[in-house]
This record gives structure tokens, C-alpha cells and sequence, in this order.
């Protein structure tokens, strides 16, 4: 019941700045005229969004937004997000694109215009020791996985299969428990883990399941802005369709990702 | 039972009451286990608290210096650190330099697990206040009861353990009630080292069912069944160790 309310009051709130953004003008005029395309990407989410040892923001996403910016002919300011203010950067104007690791969901597109075809995915994973040699997840069975607490795929894990979840805070306690060896395994986003098996001090870790629990990962521009949402989309299917996404994973490092790979056949 | 479970799936759908620990199996065992944890965890460091207390008072009052500089050493590092302090440095430092044993799954882990540190840290945490929870009570016997004790010929020993002790115990049980009313409460914090009690399981559950409120108004209900167990317990053995004239 209670729910019900706050949700009709948000929707109140997103539609009240939905006539406001409405009545603006076309986000892609303002931006040709500014010269700058400001877009914003995640900081802290390597290899997809991060700071290089200048302290200048890196990565897939920012490349592709380079992307962008050049089809518009202007140049690219980046502005580094995080998950819980992003979504609010772009309903203000703070920037006018966000290609930040979000996924896609119908809560999140009843707030920003997210557009379609989504150009990312990622889904579960575990990071574990290369000597344990684990194929399957059935392997997990009975045995200490760590994880985080509040995470959606800790129940899917022990209920399927068979894993004891022993779950932490946050990242750095789990990495911390593997690394001592309180479990055989971290169940987590494909996408960090990736990450990690690049760093030399994981040397001796592995990703080896198939991923699971696709969920795909969606970049957004403000409610109401049609011809940039139709430009974006363009775009997007440009980037599967020429291989970008892929030619971009293999430049930072990331294997290939089925979806992407998927993504660029059906498009091919 | 059957029946009862039917009953909560119907509340859920009819109200949005959500409180799958009583009509979904998995959930159930979460929450049953998770209490069980929390009451072995409870036991356990009751016992060694109470245990170190009594050992540590004793050796307050040894006439080494060193002993009684160790044990105050103690007290001040417990008493004077926080709790989830203690069990973050007792699991990730002290539990990574300790020797690695092989485990079921092939690798190698260390010797001792989040319960066991758990039940480690938080009995000497507890016990560093029952020792001086102890001290307040042998204070309190009469030095006369003990002058009359040496002149009988009793051993310091025996003093303790059969004058001194007893008649403390009947001073400190207050204290003591209060200082373990809040060794259970602080138990739900091995949740932060990933010990399945409570907490935890509640935690994992409204995380997968998003009914924060249900799951904190339990929370708190269960504790308080849980204490108020603890407190009647100790308010009658407080009554049956009454000694008419004394205390």
C-alpha cells in the first residue's frame, strides 16, 4: 500500500520535471551551439569508466561517447557519476548523455529516456582460484562462496546451486576473505570480475563459469528528448553493427562478451 | 502447518504483509538457523565470558605484579576498543597471519572460521567487563570474612573459590545480568564478518523480498523474546542464590 503511494509520487515528481524538460529546447541544438557534448560516466569501474595516472577519465564508455561526440562534430566533456546520482544528472541538465554501467530496468525508464537497442550487458560470475578448477556451477556445491550482502544472485546461487553464501559488506571485505581462503569463490557482476583477473595481484585467479543472469545495461538521455534518443539509437546499432562494442572490449583488455558478440551478428 | 503457511501467503497477497519466513521453506530454514546461530553464539560467549571474569578476577588479585599488569593490560584493550572493531581485526588480521589448514574443497583456509572468531572476540570483549564486574564483588566481601578464612588454615585457593567467590557472586549478579543482556545484543554484530545469525539471515531476506519493515519489527520482537528469556533466567537464579542477611 505504502509503496503504491511513494510510486504515485514519484511519478507525480518525474512528470512535473518532464513538462519542465518538455518545454526546453532540443538538447542537440544546445549542444551544437556549446560546442561540447557533456556526458557522464562512471570513474571507478574499470576498464569501463576510470581514471588514468593523469587523473583523466578512460575507458569503453568514455571511448564510446568520444564516438558520439564526434558524429555530432563537437567535443566530449566527460563528468564522473555514480550509480546513485546519475540518473539525477540527467533530469537536471548536469550533462546531457549518460553511458554509466546502469542496467536497464522498467523502474529506471519511467525516469530517463533509455535507449534501444541496449549496448551492454553483463550477468554473474565467480572469481576463484585457477587450482581449484571449477567448470560448472554445480561445482559450488556445499562450499563457502563469498559474496555481498543484498545482492539479487546470493539466494539464486545457495537455492540453485547449492552454494553456502557467506556474505559481507562490500567489495573489499569479500576480496579480502577470498584472498585468505575463507571461501573458495566471489560471486559477483562478470564485468568487475573481468577486471580483476587483469590485475597482476590476481594473478592466480580465474573467471571460469558461464556467465548467468544476463541483465542488459542501458545509456540514457533525458525524458522528452526524441531526436537525440533516434540518434543514439542509430548510433548503437552502428556500434554492433561495425563490431565497435567488440573492437573496444579487446583495446581494454576485456574477453569478447557474448552478448556483444551476439549483438554484432544480428546486426552484421 | 500446512494451513498456517497458506494463512501468511494469503496475508501477503491480500495486505502486502510480506513475511516469507513463514510460508516459504527456504526462507523458513534461513531464519531457523539464523536463530539457532544466534543462540549457540549467545551460549557460547556467556560462558567463556563468565569464565574469563572469574579467572581474571582471581588473578587481579595475585601477588606477581606482572600477572596483575597482564590482566589489566587486557581489560583496558577490550573495554577500551569497540566491538566491531575487535571482530574486523581479530578476522582480518589476526585470522590471515594465523597458519593455513587444507579444507574440503582443495584450497587452503584458515584455521579458524567467522563463528569461531566470533565466539573468540566477543567473550573477551564481555569478559574483559566481567572481570572487573568480579573485582567489584570480591571488594565487597568483608576483609574480615577472609582474615577469619586464613586463620582456619584455608589455602588462597580455597578462599577464593569457597568464600570469596560465592558471596561475590550474589553482589555482582545485577551487573553481571546487565553486562550479559548486552553480550546477546552485541552477537548480532558478527553479522559484519559474515556469521549466519540473525541479523544476517534476516538481512539476505529482505534483500530478496524488499520488506525491510516486516523483517525489522520481527528483528526486534525476536530479540526481545530472546533477551527477556536471558533476564527471567538470571532473576531467578538471582532469587535463588539469596542469602537471608546478606546482600
Amino acid at each position: 500500500m505504502k509503496i503504491n503511494a511513494i510510486k504515485t509520487l514519484a511519478t507525480a515528481l518525474v512528470v512535473s520535471t518532464l513538462s519542465l524538460t518538455a518545454a526546453s529546447a532540443d538538447v542537440l541544438d544546445t549542444i551544437k551551439e556549446r560546442g561540447r557534448l557533456i556526458v557522464g560516466v562512471k570513474a571507478d569501474y574499470k576498464p569501463y569508466g576510470f581514471l588514468d595516472s593523469s587523473g583523466a577519465i578512460i575507458g569503453i564508455e568514455p571511448d564510446l561517447a568520444k564516438d558520439v561526440a564526434d558524429k555530432l562534430g563537437v567535443e566530449v566533456e566527460y563528468v564522473p557519476v555514480v550509480s546513485s546520482n546519475r540518473m539525477q544528472f540527467l533530469e537536471q541538465g548536469k550533462i546531457d548523455l549518460m553511458i554509466a554501467t546502469m542496467t536497464d530496468n522498467e523502474e529506471r525508464r519511467k525516469v530517463v529516456n533509455i535507449v534501444d537497442p541496449n549496448y551492454y550487458s553483463s550477468g554473474t560470475n565467480i572469481l576463484a582460484l585457477k587450482s581449484l578448477r571449477l567448470k560448472e556451477w554445480e561445482d559450488l556445491r556445499g562450499k563457502p562462496i563469498c559474496g555481498i550482502q543484498g545482492a539479487f544472485y546470493n539466494k539464486a546461487t545457495s537455492q540453485n546451486y547449492g552454494a553456502e553464501i557467506v556474505a559481507f559488506k562490500g567489495t573489499a571485505e569479500a576480496y579480502s576473505a577470498l584472498k585468505a581462503g575463507n571461501c573458495a569463490a566471489f560471486v559477483y557482476d562478470d564485468s568487475a570480475i573481468v577486471a580483476k583477473t587483469n590485475d597482476p595481484e590476481w594473478a592466480d585467479y580465474e573467471m571460469p563459469l558461464a556467465t548467468i543472469d544476463d541483465a542488459p545495461w542501458g545509456l540514457a538521455v533525458a525524458l522528452g528528448e526524441d531526436n537525440f534518443t533516434a540518434l543514439m539509437s542509430e548510433m548503437i546499432t552502428d556500434w554492433h553493427k561495425s563490431g565497435r562494442i567488440l573492437e573496444l572490449e579487446t583495446k581494454w583488455g576485456v574477453t569478447n562478451t557474448p552478448f556483444a558478440q551476439a549483438m554484432h551478428d544480428k546486426y552484421k | 502447518m500446512d494451513f498456517i503457511s497458506e494463512w501468511f501467503r494469503v496475508l501477503y497477497q491480500e495486505t502486502g504483509i510480506n513475511l516469507p519466513f513463514l510460508y516459504d521453506e527456504y526462507d523458513r530454514n534461513r531464519m531457523i538457523d539464523g536463530f539457532f546461530t544466534t543462540v549457540w553464539l549467545s551460549l557460547v560467549c556467556l560462558f567463556f565470558s563468565v569464565i574469563i571474569g572469574v579467572i581474571g578476577a582471581w588473578l587481579q588479585g595475585s601477588s606477581f605484579k606482572w600477572t596483575r599488569r597482564i590482566v589489566n593490560g587486557y581489560i583496558q584493550l577490550f573495554r577500551n576498543t569497540p566491538p566491531l572493531v575487535q571482530l574486523y581485526f581479530f578476522y582480518f588480521a589476526i585470522g590471515t597471519l594465523l597458519p593455513k589448514v587444507e579444507n574440503d574443497w582443495g584450497g587452503q583456509s584458515p584455521i579458524l572460521g567467522s563463528f569461531a572468531w566470533a565466539a573468540i572476540s566477543l567473550s573477551f570483549f564481555a569478559g574483559a567487563f566481567n572481570v572487573e564486574i568480579f573485582r567489584s564483588g570480591i571488594e565487597a566481601v568483608p576483609k574480615s570474612t577472609v582474615e577469619a578464612a586464613e586463620a582456619l588454615g584455608f589455602s588462597k585457593l580455597q578462599i577464593y573459590r569457597d568464600i570469596t567467590l560465592p558471596l561475590a557472586f550474589r553482589v555482582v549478579i545485577p551487573a553481571l545480568n546487565n553486562n550479559l543482556v548486552n553480550l546477546v545484543k552485541t552477537t548480532t554484530l558478527a553479522y559484519a564478518i559474515a556469521v549466519p545469525e540473525m541479523l544476517y539471515e534476516a538481512n539476505q531476506i529482505w534483500s530478496d523480498n524488499v520488506n525491510v519493515t516486516e523483517m525489522m519489527i520481527f528483528l526486534l520482537l525476536a530479540y526481545f523474546v530472546l533477551v527477556g528469556v536471558l533476564v527471567g533466567g538470571m532473576n531467578r537464579w538471582e532469587r535463588a542464590m539469596k542469602i537471608p542477611g546478606f546482600g
